[in-house]
């Protein structure tokens, strides 16, 4: 990069392979040079932050006028911020179950994954069934299927174990999280160069010693992004488990909204919803994104 | 026919599986409308959202910096929240808002019904994943393939229609596919809003009949058959429009 009267400017670059970071880069210094000293950086996280915090004290300055003890009806903004706790312990529980259902989705996912590069032929095919039937059906309706068809308590040598709607739930979120991810990993172990495996052999390994020391190492990494996709979709799937009646974030909004009973809470609610699973969401999209360029292979 | 349904009539007798849907004349007309009803609103959603898509990441590629941005904003928004919530959001929220009709019997009633919002919601929400698939596939057409088509004096809309939009669909179609497949399987989110589609339609037969094991193990094998049957047509039409040398 050439200054005003061409000579070199330090720390700045000719390189094609830099250029999409170096135009930026130059845009930047330039703006740094004309203003005399650093400039603010501002990214789309200090926006959201910005718009928390006006909320956040239009709220405060809000619940304020109505504890001065004005007639009117609650605004908007102080019925959120009064329903506040609910509806994020809501969310909290939303999450909760994601996670569980994660786990339980990945541990049995890649153990299905591995059953579909097995050997055995048996073990292949009914691990395929297995995977293709689960992917294609509905999340509702392996969520409706779970929580009807599974008892609601098992008894167990004489011992009653209450099995509540939120665990089936899990269970019915898991399954399809299974499926997915079985495909994940089969693609992960199918991805790898054969020459991998050869040069394993060579080196006497065993079968199992291959997958697990040398394969499935090297699947991690290939499957981190598409397994954070999966995450952020079955948090958003979490949803679903309103409709068969488990107490989470969209179901107290619900019994909130019946409770306040004023039709123009209704899109500030429901909007507000929407932003709880956007702020969670977006962030786990935008590093999936990153990290598939990262990991991407020149072609 | 009638040997068939007295047959499932003794199946009912003889071991208890209850299935309804085929002897019961009521039932089965109400199961082969949630039926059609489903098809219906898949086929009308994946038309609307590929059109969504097409036109997102014609805009999407526009010289003009807000019109990118909005779009961005747009997929942004509807990929990373829940279709349900959307859902709920358009039906709920937006469908108070709506001005009210007379209809023919006089009553009041809102001028977009619960299947419009199903389709509008359902059709945004796989748009916005149809925008990014397409953005993919345009980029991966090659800059001299364009820039031959403008030296030949077409302009923007007509590269896109004729030269970009043939090869970049043959190159998302795998990705196209996925989406679609899970726009079907989308579409029972709809019995949130009590559009009378498969599972709804399920629901109702099963408070009727009490026979919720039967008619969970039919919506599961009506959906991975319907799903399944989406995907065989899908490669179908994925290998017919293949060009040789062309893609992967």
């Amino acid at each position: 990069m050439r200054g005003p009267s061409g000579e070199r400017l330090y720390g700045t670059t000719d390189l094609p392979v830099l250029l999409p970071a170096a135009e930026r880069l130059r845009r930047r210094d330039r703006l740094e040079r004309a203003s005399g000293g650093p400039m603010l950086r501002l990214q789309a996280w200090h926006g959201l932050a910005l718009a928390a915090l006006v909320l956040l004290w239009a709220g405060v300055v809000w619940a304020q006028g109505e504890a001065a003890g004005t007639e009117q009806q609650e605004s908007v903004i102080a019925a959120i911020w009064r329903w506040l706790p609910v509806l994020l312990g809501g969310f909290v529980f939303n999450i909760a179950i994601s996670f569980m259902s994660m786990g339980i989705g990945t541990a049995t996912g890649t153990l299905l994954g591995i059953m579909q590069v097995s050997e055995l032929r048996g073990l292949r095919g009914s691990s395929w069934v297995v995977t293709q039937f689960f992917r294609n059906a509905p999340w509702l309706v392996l969520l409706f299927y779970c929580m009807f068809l599974l008892p609601f308590e098992f008894t167990v040598l004489g011992l009653t174990i209450p099995f509540p709607d939120w665990i089936k739930a899990v269970i019915g979120l898991a399954l399809p999280v299974m499926a997915n991810v079985s495909e994940i990993v089969r693609g992960a172990i199918q991805s790898i160069p054969s020459g991998q495996w050869e040069a394993a052999h060579s080196l006497a390994f065993n079968r199992r010693q291959i997958l697990w020391q040398i394969i499935l190492p090297q699947c991690v990494k290939r499957m981190l992004p598409p397994w954070m996709n999966l995450y952020a979709i079955l948090t958003m799937a979490t949803v679903l488990a309103s409709v068969v009646g488990v107490g989470e974030v969209m179901t107290l909004t619900q019994r909130v909204l019946s409770a306040e009973n004023r039709p123009e809470f209704l899109v500030p609610f429901y909007g507000f919803v929407m932003l709880l699973f956007f702020v969670y969401c977006y962030p786990i999209a935008r590093t999936t994104q990153k990290l598939e360029l990262r990991y991407a292979v020149k072609q | 026919m009638q040997e068939i349904y007295e047959w499932f009539r003794w199946l009912n007798q003889a071991t208890g599986i209850n299935l309804t849907i085929v002897y019961d004349s009521y039932d089965r007309a109400r199961m082969i409308d949630g039926f059609v009803n489903t098809i219906y609103l898949s086929f009308v959603c994946l038309g609307l959202s590929v059109v969504i898509g097409v036109v997102g990441a014609w805009l999407q590629g526009s010289p003009l910096k807000w019109t990118r941005r909005l779009v961005n904003g747009y997929i942004q928004l509807f990929r990373n929240t829940p279709p349900l919530v959307q859902m709920y959001f358009f039906f709920f929220a937006l469908g108070s808002l709506m001005p009210r009709m007379e209809n023919e019997w006089g009553i009041m009633e809102p001028i977009l019904s619960n299947w419009h919002w199903a389709i509008l919601s359902l059709s945004f929400f796989a748009g916005s994943f149809n925008v990014e698939i397409f953005r993919s596939g345009i980029e991966a057409v090659p800059r001299a393939t364009v820039e031959a088509a403008e030296s030949l004096g077409y302009n923007r809309l007509q590269t896109y229609m004729h030269v970009v939009l043939p090869l970049a669909l043959r190159v998302c179609l795998p990705a196209l596919n996925n989406n679609l497949v899970n726009l079907v399987k989308t579409t029972t989110l709809a019995y949130a809003i009590a559009v009378p589609e498969m599972l709804y339609v399920a629901n109702q037969i099963w408070s009727d009949s009490l026979n919720v094991p039967e008619m969970m193990t039919f919506l599961l094998f009506a959906y991975v058959l319907l799903v399944g049957l989406l995907v065989h047509v899908m490669h179908r039409w994925e290998r017919a429009m293949r060009l040789p040398g062309f893609g992967a």
